[in-house]
């Protein structure tokens, strides 16, 4: 693999250690968790408070054991759960300063299917609802088959995005494509528009319904799913926030999943971990996207089906398997 | 007879006379009973089923994730087009001129009431969340060809409704006194709805002004209500919709529909109303070249539409093009091409076909393919993404539909039905007024 060459080891799952993350991870090991601690470090306090007014998210008021009343960044507070409305403000808005890209390698796809299976947990869907599926292609006759997983392709000109009547689905200033299950009317307008099928329907009550019933609604994990509404690829918006890798991204056993930051050129391997240039893996690979005539701009690029490492033939479903 | 009742330039006998042929199926009597009450159990029956559908989901549909819009969009697209006959008849024939419209424009705007007032119910028992349809003007967003249609559906069957009603007042001026033996509340109905109408010139003058303003409003409503609709499919990147002649292809079938629409309905007046002298022979034989007219323009689009890309055989247009032609659809398509386009148009041409009886039939045939093809129009190209449909139950490959939505997709015409019941039994289906006023020049002349 010609991409190996700018590879950089990383310790853990993390897609990158960036300064913002060491930060807050300083301030929550430092202990904003008792409010003893808050009241003698008014000062680190004040400064603290005045950066994160910048990010205008939620406070929360916590009572200091000198009596005094402080107002703190609701997400700092240990044990925290962000309420719907904070859940929804930043789930719309994303996460500040990324642009996130996903590469799938088609020479490594052997359709193990793990990935399909993670996400179905993740998102509480049933085996034959899909944000993501793997497909058997094959262009013509003569041109060979090969496996494709297929996400939502985060169209950076989404037309889903564009026929939506009520603003449902939308897109992020960090490029994700999300949907907001409390505003859907359920029209399937956006299924019509999509060119990849990427987006499913809950024909049904979801298969989780009853157990979900009293959680707060992720807009980033979409769970709980609800009845007459869409559901689709989130690129796993809620790890994403947690400087996680996708839950597709890290179950894959054959290393087929890039994910990472366009913005920082770097991209981490979700089963080796190793860290690559986004620009170097693309151009020495012959990256592509699916469908460019339609313009949509697609945020998930694919690595050509060359040299692969298996025999095709012998993994390859009959078509009864293509039914389930 | 008071002065209230005397018209302008018009006999008192005249009216008379007219006004109790027209007004002879205005009253409620054995047969109306039972129909309306068949008409309201069967419907019982079809909500019932949509309550099934309220608690359990789309899932009693067949419609999935691959093909998602089924037989409820192509039915709101058939309401839509069938809705169009309003304008066709009452405001582009009248605008140029036509006098013998005037016993059919007021079937033609109950035609268009009733269709496109419920063609706004079809789209709501097509949405996963019927609950959220206020969204729809909260959350609007003007980039959405979604609240374009919802605007312009409201907007055309508000102006329709006013011009079925104008016209009307008069009519029922005329009425109110001469309904002896009617149930005591349409008297009172009428009595209100009379608005005080005292056949003033001025009054009439007035009259006229406020229908012609409708009318040109209504012409580009109605373009536009159809061509939104056509592009609720155009807009989107699929083989089969992606045309960029959908707008006047629809719009072109809506006049077909629309004029079987009218056809069957004017026959259904002409028997059951015995109007046979208001409504005759030779209205049918107009609405025989009208119709040929609107057939032989939505052929010429069929050609356009089918043929251009059957020529290149792109990959995806090859696939949608095989379905339709030769594949699973092959009998639906060429039924609704042969039968509800090609064979009438021949028909047409024989004299001896444009009159009732024939038409009759020819019409119900062309309303029946005019439904199919809307089927056809949304369905098939769903069918065959641009990427395969695998690992997924069976049933979810192909689109059947299901008893259950076909049940639902029935209560729409029974509610249609029961408008135009209504309406037609209540008030009086042919202006009198205007007829008068014809009947007059006529002699004249
Ligand atoms: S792949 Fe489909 S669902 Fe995803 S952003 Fe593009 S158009 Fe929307
Ligand atoms: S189904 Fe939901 S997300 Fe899709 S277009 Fe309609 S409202 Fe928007």
């Amino acid at each position: 693999m010609g991409g190996k060459k700018n590879k950089n080891k990383a310790e853990n799952t993390d897609i990158q250690q960036t300064l913002e993350a060491s930060r807050r991870d300083f301030l929550k090991k430092a202990g904003i968790s008792g409010a003893a601690v808050l009241s003698g470090a008014a000062a680190v306090l004040a400064g603290y408070r005045h950066e994160k007014s910048k990010n205008k998210g939620e406070f929360v008021k916590v009572l200091t054991t000198d009596n005094k009343l402080v107002k703190i960044a609701a997400e700092e507070v240990e044990g925290y759960e962000p309420g719907l409305k904070e859940l929804q403000k930043r789930g719309r808005e994303g996460i500040p300063g990324k642009k996130w890209v996903m590469i799938i390698d088609l020479s490594k796809c052997r359709n193990a299917r793990k990935c399909i299976e993670a996400c179905q947990s993740a998102h509480h869907l049933r085996p034959y609802e899909y944000h993501i599926n793997t497909l058997v292609m094959q262009e013509s006759v003569n041109t060979p088959a090969y496996f494709m997983p297929k996400p939502c392709q985060h169209c950076d000109n989404p037309p889903c995005v564009s026929v939506c009547p009520v603003d449902a689905t939308f897109k992020r200033q960090d490029g994700v494509v999300l949907i907001d299950n409390e505003r859907c009317i359920g029209c399937r307008f956006c299924i019509a528009a999509c060119p990849y099928s990427a987006r499913m329907f809950h024909w049904e009550e979801p298969v989780n319904a009853q157990a979900d019933k009293d959680k707060e609604y992720d807009i980033e994990l979409n769970v709980p799913q609800k009845k007459g509404t869409i559901s689709k690829c989130l690129f796993s918006s809620d790890r994403l926030r947690e400087n996680q890798l996708p839950y597709c991204v890290s179950a894959c056993p054959n290393g087929v999943y890039y994910f990472g930051d366009e913005n920082e050129d770097a991209v981490t391997n979700g089963t080796t971990k190793e860290t690559v240039k986004l620009s170097e893996l693309l151009k020495q690979n012959g990256g592509y996207r699916l469908m460019p005539e339609l313009g949509t701009q697609p945020r998930v690029y694919y690595l050509p089906p060359k040299n692969r490492i298996f025999d095709f033939d012998q993994d390859k479903p009959r078509e009864e398997d293509l039914i389930i | 007879m008071n002065a209230e009742t005397k018209i302008p330039g018009l006999e008192t006998e005249k009216i008379d006379r007219i006004a109790s042929d027209i007004l002879r199926p205005v009253r409620i009597n054995k047969v109306f009973i039972i129909w309306t009450a068949f008409l309201f159990i069967a419907l019982a029956v079809c909500l019932y089923v949509y309550t099934i559908q309220l608690r359990k989901g789309l899932i009693i549909t067949g419609i999935r994730d691959f093909t998602s819009w089924g037989m409820y969009i192509a039915n709101f697209v058939f309401f839509v087009a069938t809705s169009l006959v309003g304008m066709l008849i009452s405001c582009v024939l009248g605008l140029i001129g036509f006098k013998w419209i005037t016993p059919l424009s007021r079937i033609a705007e109950i035609i268009a009431v009733a269709f496109a007032a419920i063609a706004g119910l079809v789209i709501i028992s097509d949405m996963g969340r019927p609950d959220r349809l206020p969204y729809v003007f909260l959350h609007a967003r003007v980039q959405s060809p979604i609240l374009w249609d919802v605007t312009v559906v409201t907007t055309y069957f508000v102006l329709s409704l006013l011009l079925w009603f104008f016209p009307l007042i008069p009519d029922i001026a005329v009425a109110k006194t001469r309904l002896k033996g009617r149930p005591a509340f349409l008297i009172r109905i009428y009595e209100i709805l009379s608005f005080k109408w005292v056949h003033h010139a001025e009054q009439y003058k007035i009259l006229r002004q406020a229908v012609k303003i409708l009318i040109l409003l209504i012409i580009p409503t109605a373009l536009a209500i159809h061509t939104v609709t056509s592009w609720l499919f155009a807009v989107n990147p699929r083989a089969g919709w992606d045309s960029t002649i959908f707008g006047p292809y629809f719009v072109s079938g809506a006049f077909v529909s629309g004029t079987s629409a009218l056809i069957i309905a004017m026959y259904f007046f002409r028997t059951n109303y015995r109007l046979k002298d208001y409504i005759t022979d030779f209205h049918f034989e107009r609405l025989a070249r009208l119709l040929f007219l609107v057939s032989a323009v939505y052929l010429y689009f069929n050609l356009n539409e089918y043929l251009v890309p059957a020529y290149k055989m792109k990959k995806f247009d090859a696939v949608h093009i095989h379905e339709l032609f030769t594949g699973d659809y092959a009998l639906l398509f060429w039924v609704t091409q042969t039968m509800g386009l090609i064979l009438p148009l021949i028909l047409l041409l024989f004299k001896r076909i444009r009159r009732p009886l024939p038409m009759l039939i020819i019409a119900l045939f062309m309303f029946a393919a005019a439904w199919l093809k809307r089927y056809i129009i949304v369905v098939p190209p769903q069918g065959h993404p641009y990427l395969p449909i695998q690992y997924v139950p069976e049933e979810w490959m192909v689109y059947r539909p299901t008893l259950m939505e076909s049940a639902i997709t029935l209560a729409s015409f029974l509610l249609v039905l029961i408008i135009i019941t209504l309406l037609s039994k209540f008030f009086p289906v042919i202006p009198i007024v205007e007829t008068a006023h014809e009947e007059k020049e006529n002699e004249i002349k």
